[in-house]
């Protein structure tokens, strides 16, 4: 115990005294808590629009008009044909063409229905998905205020229709940033807790000072709870901040309470300090683990459901999924945070994460040797 | 019981298609308290020795023990009783000096306090500079702190892997007179080097070489069994003088030393006649033949012509 206390001493010592540290620890959290969040944002603004009109009516322009009103979309094109509006999303000036045809106005009026042609431009995906969609809830909506414009609806319905109306439990603003920055945190705190600790043994080996510390009596186990602590401590830190940046800044109150979040962070942290602990002790140099441990954590945070839905990955992603402890926590994030879960609630997770952190920490202690040969 | 035994070490690197013979079959014993110099060049295996008997590595076959106890069973009371300083600067550069000492004093269990008289003298001199970082500290205070780490828990044996390599000729005098004043303190002690002038200030010295110990002996005696006859030769064409020397059958060898070349003949027969009839061919001015006593490095020269 005495033993360890000195290396705790010694350990925080050096942390404080590199003032890289302490920048990338404590800014590079608060930077990203700040931008990415902003930044990261699913709901799509600002597309562009074309339109080719050939019915120059009051009924297309008042279609026009709506979908300018929504908000989604902005007038960027008006051409004469079809090909000119190609061209335009050919430039990149637009990305969808909404094309109203002759005779709109009159087939509406005299045939009761009309069509309208919609193309658009798929390079991004989610951008074209959105577009499509956003525009068909507003010609949809453009529709019924046409028909209701017609008909006088009777005070009861004669015939029975089904009104779906829809409302989202647990984000009802459907706030993307609410389930975003706590997303965030985890990759975070994920990002530090791997790399820092397994850096930090890697330059021990550079400078050579491991070899000092391996012909001392220390036991393994002090040299390597030496190096954790330290480590989950900061961790731990970065946590609060990013927490007490979500509640001040984005107004982010977690529904759960806060001792779930950190009963699950500290299981969670020696599972990622344990796999950084593994990669120190294959990496020769600072270079070496900080690569790997980028590349690993990389794949942990894309393959997690922090950008893209597990449920919308294919199977064989799916089931990778499992295998990742980050998806564990972001979803334990989420449902403390907005669901108001309990420990009772993420039991499955807390076991999950508690095998990882034997997995990893196991396999560490088993390849770090004192001695080679 | 013997601080050092060595017993058939042998201890071999793999790369991917070859085997490098670090150490074959190394035996050797030190005695207590006294300096043992294991010298030779660089790669003959000296650093990987000092690793396997400091516990660090493994050796393929072979025994040793260090104050009785096995490297390889009992490496935990080993590393209690050894200080090992490696060739390389291996203390915590972002640390001050105190510092580094109180780590290292609190990691072997003691103070700086209980053992202060045994690095009084060494650590005297860099204490001006205690709350400088150890990284910034010139090459000689380096050493000087180094040896300080290693000495703070008072090992029974010392091992110094290179310990003078790098450090200025003043530095490196002092260092060694440092080793002899610990000597006095009963400490076994393990150095090598690869600068044949040290081998004179240990009290007894391995010679060794790809691996293989040629001589193990006090500098003295490695000197007294070297018979041959030794003559210094220094002319103003260095290079062709030399080149002439070594045509004659019964030269044994040749080689530059300093602003000489030293020969050995084979035979003492008619040496000096030989050695003057080349000088005077009368390519060569300046020619000054005399004839010397023998160092180190000439019974080294000589062991490896072997």
């Amino acid at each position: 115990m005495r033993m360890l206390k000195f290396l705790l001493q010694k350990e925080l010592k050096q942390i404080f005294r590199d003032p890289g540290i302490i920048r990338v620890l404590f800014i590079m959290p608060m930077v990203q808590l700040l931008i990415l969040p902003l930044a990261a944002d699913y709901e799509i603004k600002n597309i562009n629009l074309g339109v080719v009109d050939h019915d120059h009516s009051e009924y297309s322009r008042k279609l026009v008009n709506k979908i300018v009103a929504s908000g989604y979309f902005r007038l960027k094109d008006y051409s004469p044909t079809f090909k000119q509006g190609l061209k335009a999303i050919e430039l990149d000036k637009t990305d969808l063409i909404l094309e109203i045809p002759t005779h709109f106005e009159r087939d509406l009026v005299d045939e009761n229905k009309s069509t309208l042609f919609v193309a658009v431009d798929a390079i991004n995906g989610v951008k074209a998905g959105l577009g499509g969609a956003y525009l068909q809830q507003i010609i949809g909506g453009y529709n019924q205020d046409v028909r209701d414009q017609w008909i006088q609806t009777p005070r009861y319905d004669q015939q029975p229709t089904i009104d779906v109306v829809s409302s989202d439990w647990y984000n009802p603003n459907m706030n993307y940033r609410v389930f975003m920055v706590p997303g965030i945190l985890v990759m975070l705190v994920t990002m530090i807790g791997s790399s820092f600790a397994a850096n930090n043994i890697v330059r021990e080996k550079e400078m050579g000072t491991i070899e000092q510390i391996n012909v001392s009596p220390i036991k393994k186990y002090q040299f390597i709870l030496g190096k954790l602590i330290p480590f989950w401590l900061l961790a731990i830190n970065i946590l609060t901040i990013g927490l007490i940046i979500a509640r001040v800044i984005y107004g982010i109150v977690p529904l759960g309470s806060y001792f779930t979040i950190y009963a699950f962070a500290s299981i969670y942290l020696i599972a990622i300090l344990g796999l950084g602990l593994l990669l120190s002790t294959y990496a020769q140099t600072q270079q070496q683990s900080m690569l790997v441990s980028f590349f690993v954590t990389m794949i942990f945070n894309l393959l997690s459901g922090l950008y893209t839905p597990i449920e919308s990955m294919p199977v064989w992603a799916q089931w990778v999924t499992k295998f990742n402890p980050v998806s564990y926590f972001i979803e334990v994030m989420r449902m403390v945070m907005l669901k108001g879960s309990g420990l009772a609630d993420i039991g499955f997770q807390i076991l999950a994460i508690l095998g990882f952190a034997v997995f990893f920490n196991g396999w560490a202690i088993l390849n770090y040797s004192k001695r080679t040969g | 019981m013997q601080p050092v035994v060595v017993e058939h070490i042998v201890q071999n690197y793999r790369t991917k298609k070859t085997v490098v013979a670090a150490l074959k079959d190394v035996s050797f014993t030190v005695n207590r308290g006294e300096i043992f110099g294991i010298i030779g060049p660089d790669g003959a295996g000296k650093t990987s020795l000092f690793r396997i008997l400091t516990t660090l590595l493994l050796a393929e076959s072979g025994t040793a023990t260090v104050d009785g106890f096995d490297v390889v069973k009992d490496y935990e009371q080993i590393r209690n009783r050894i200080g090992y300083m490696p060739g390389r600067f291996s203390l915590y550069q972002d640390l001050s000096v105190q510092e580094n000492l109180e780590f290292f004093a609190t990691i072997f269990n003691t103070t700086i306090e209980k053992n202060y008289d045994l690095i009084k003298e060494i650590y005297q001199q860099i204490e001006p500079f205690k709350d400088r970082k150890a990284g910034a500290l010139s090459g000689g205070m380096k050493q000087k702190l180094a040896l300080c780490c290693a000495l703070i828990h008072k090992p029974s044996v010392l091992f110094l892997d290179e310990p003078t390599t790098g450090v200025d000729a003043v530095s490196r005098k002092e260092f060694w007179e440092m080793l002899h004043r610990l000597k006095l303190q009963d400490i076994t002690i393990l150095v090598s080097t690869a600068y044949m002038d040290e081998a004179s200030l240990c009290d007894r010295v391995a010679l060794i070489q790809k691996g293989q110990i040629l001589s193990i002996d006090t500098p003295k005696g490695i000197i007294s069994r070297f018979k041959k006859p030794l003559w210094a030769i220094r002319a103003n064409e260095m290079f062709k003088l030399m080149n002439a020397i070594k045509e004659d059958p019964s030269v044994e060898s040749c080689y530059p030393f300093g602003q000489y070349h030293h020969v050995v003949f084979k035979t003492e027969k008619d040496s000096k006649e030989k050695l003057e009839n080349i000088g005077k061919d009368g390519r060569y001015t300046d020619v000054e033949i005399k004839p010397i006593e023998p160092n180190i490095e000439d019974c080294f020269m000589e062991l490896m012509t072997n």
